[in-house]
């Protein structure tokens, strides 16, 4: 779907663990089944076509206010359910905690779908299917909920939490092993999920969550395993002018928004 | 009939609406979103005479009201600029002004030459950003420093030139005067305030470079201030910046002594927020029976000054 600044309205907006909520939004307007303009042999027609409303990795800048918080809040793309579009997000400022608020039938402004995405061609068409894993921390799950339903291929995923599990069930129909580690012991794994991770094994491995855990994974790789990290930074215009969100690479500075949020792993600068 | 063009230094443009530096990049961005040659005008990212990198470390910070930033000026050269992003803007049906910093004087000459052979209809001399080391802001703090840049450039500028200044000069009437005097066809103000952040728990200023550029609603009256005072001195044309986000702080602007206005942040908020303010603009002028902004424009400094 060609990105644009439409309007949507809360379908439903639910605390699934503390802090962390589960928002599903609806367009009112633009949405699927949007007007494409082709240019076939010199004839110009106008095609009706269910518009897909973003890719894996891809985010929307959404906002719910006029003025004050003066910016949008960059949100990836948890899921796509239909005509809805499904975002996880943790309350974590002041824009968050009024997106908590938020219920059904709430106006939303959403710009988007904005960044690349992740690379999903150098999993889909390996004979025979590639071993993929997928490895997030905290709320990096949110993108890799919708990667893991649109790969194909073996995928093992991997996902580290603080205290709380969530979204596992749903992640489970999608994937074939689900490795699980918790901070403080609650559920699975005592620790941190790279404790959890044998890279060895994997053709490719897609990667979201804190710095440190991705830095982690892409040293434990040595450069022999692909791996893409879908990388946050702060936003302004979400759309590659600002440069407000860039981050160091070995090729300098590029924009979170633009060539990013998944960039090779041995690429970034950490 | 209404009629929105303004004349700015000899230049036509079709309204007063301009996007301001920093925040359009080159226009392409915002050419997905709408079609921008229905801008009165664009100002290039600050360019400079060598590609720059920008700041490291977060160059974003979002406050009350508006945010503060440090991007350090990241740009392709003027030499990348003309090789990649020129003929895309010169095929624009708008007014395009490149903004052009420096850390030196040499460095703004060299630039300008480059920029005179070009198509570029104004050059907008930045003598205000803040955020890198020497040079920017440093022109734009002392007034005779200032006169000095500002002389020099003129002497090589074959375009028309208008100095944006900072609202961080020591005297921003005295500042304007200099650089009327030192041969600015215009003025453009404010470019951002100089401000901090400071992030409690590691006990660190949020910014590697401590301070940024504050921008947005946040410093409007401020703004509007102080194109107000420059406007009733000097009689050169002026753009007004700071806080633009809807036609009624444009006409605000324009009221004070403005010829046209710049968004800036307000880019942020809703891609499109230009077209909404000149659809603002034409509304208001229709409702309220004004033919030309000539008409409103410093009424407020005419009002006193009766």
């Amino acid at each position: 779907m060609k990105s644009g600044y439409r309007k949507g309205v809360i379908f439903s907006n639910t605390e699934i663990a503390n802090n962390i909520y589960e928002m599903k939004v609806k367009f009112t307007e633009g949405s699927n089944g949007c007007k494409c303009h082709l240019e076939k042999d010199g004839v110009s027609f106008i095609y009706e076509e269910s518009c897909k409303l973003g890719a894996p990795g891809q985010f929307y800048m959404l906002k719910s206010w006029d003025l004050d918080p003066f910016l949008s809040r960059p949100i990836s793309i948890a899921n796509i359910e239909e005509d809805k579009l499904v975002f996880l997000y943790e309350v974590k400022g002041k824009g968050t905690e009024i997106f908590s608020k938020l219920k059904i039938g709430d106006n939303l402004e959403l710009l988007g779908p904005l960044g690349n995405g992740f690379d999903l061609e150098k999993a889909t068409n390996n004979r025979p299917p590639s071993n993929i894993a997928i490895i997030s921390g905290g709320i990096g799950i949110a993108p890799m909920i919708f990667l893991a339903k649109e790969l194909r291929g073996n995928i093992d995923f991997y996902c580290g939490f603080r205290h709380e599990v969530y979204y596992i069930d749903i992640i489970k129909k999608y994937v074939d092993n689900i490795y699980i580690s918790t901070e403080n012991g609650f559920f699975g794994h005592k620790g941190f999920v790279t404790e959890l991770f044998v890279p060895n094994k994997y053709h490719l491995i897609y990667t979201c969550g804190p710095v440190p855990m991705m830095k982690k994974i892409v040293e434990m790789t040595k450069d022999k395993i692909p791996v893409f990290t879908s990388m946050e930074s702060r936003m302004a215009c979400g759309i590659g002018a600002c440069l407000g969100c860039t981050i160091e690479t070995k090729s300098g500075m590029k924009r979170v928004c633009k060539e990013g949020p998944v960039f090779p792993g041995k690429e970034v600068i950490f | 009939m209404i009629d929105t063009k303004v004349d700015i230094c000899g230049i036509e443009f079709k309204n007063p609406v301009i996007a301001a530096s920093g925040t359009f990049g080159f226009g392409r961005e915002y050419e997905e979103y709408f079609d921008i040659s229905k801008l009165g005008g664009i100002c290039t990212k600050g360019l400079t005479l060598h590609k720059k990198e920008g700041n490291k470390g977060i160059r974003i910070y979002e406050v009350a009201s508006g945010l503060l930033n440090s991007i350090g000026l990241q740009n392709p050269g003027i030499d990348g600029f003309i090789r990649d992003e020129l003929i895309f803007m010169e095929e624009l049906d708008t007014v395009i002004l490149a903004n052009i910093g420096g850390g030196t004087i040499e460095e703004y000459i060299e630039a300008i030459i480059k920029l005179n052979n070009t198509n570029i209809d104004i050059i907008e001399l930045n003598i205000s950003c803040p955020n890198v080391k020497e040079g920017g802001m440093a022109f734009g703090i002392k007034s005779k420093i200032a006169y000095e840049v500002v002389k020099e450039v003129r002497a090589v500028c074959k375009k028309p030139l208008i100095v944006k200044l900072s609202p961080n000069a020591e005297n921003i009437v005295e500042m304007a005067e200099c650089c009327v005097k030192a041969g600015a066809d215009g003025l453009s103000l404010v470019n951002t305030f100089n401000g901090m952040a400071i992030d409690i728990f590691s006990r660190k200023p949020v910014f590697e470079n401590v301070t940024a550029g504050l921008s947005g609603p946040c410093i409007k009256p401020i703004a509007l201030r102080m194109v107000y005072e420059v406007a009733r001195t000097v009689d050169v044309p002026i753009i007004g910046i700071g806080g633009i986000v809807d036609y009624k702080d444009a006409i605000e602007f324009i009221m004070a002594g403005a010829y046209g206005v710049q968004i800036g942040s307000g880019n942020f908020i809703k891609p499109d927020i230009s077209l909404d303010i000149i659809c603002g603009i034409e509304t208001f002028m229709e409702e309220e029976n004004i033919k030309s902004l000539e008409e409103i424009r410093g009424i407020i400094g005419r009002d006193i000054m009766c």
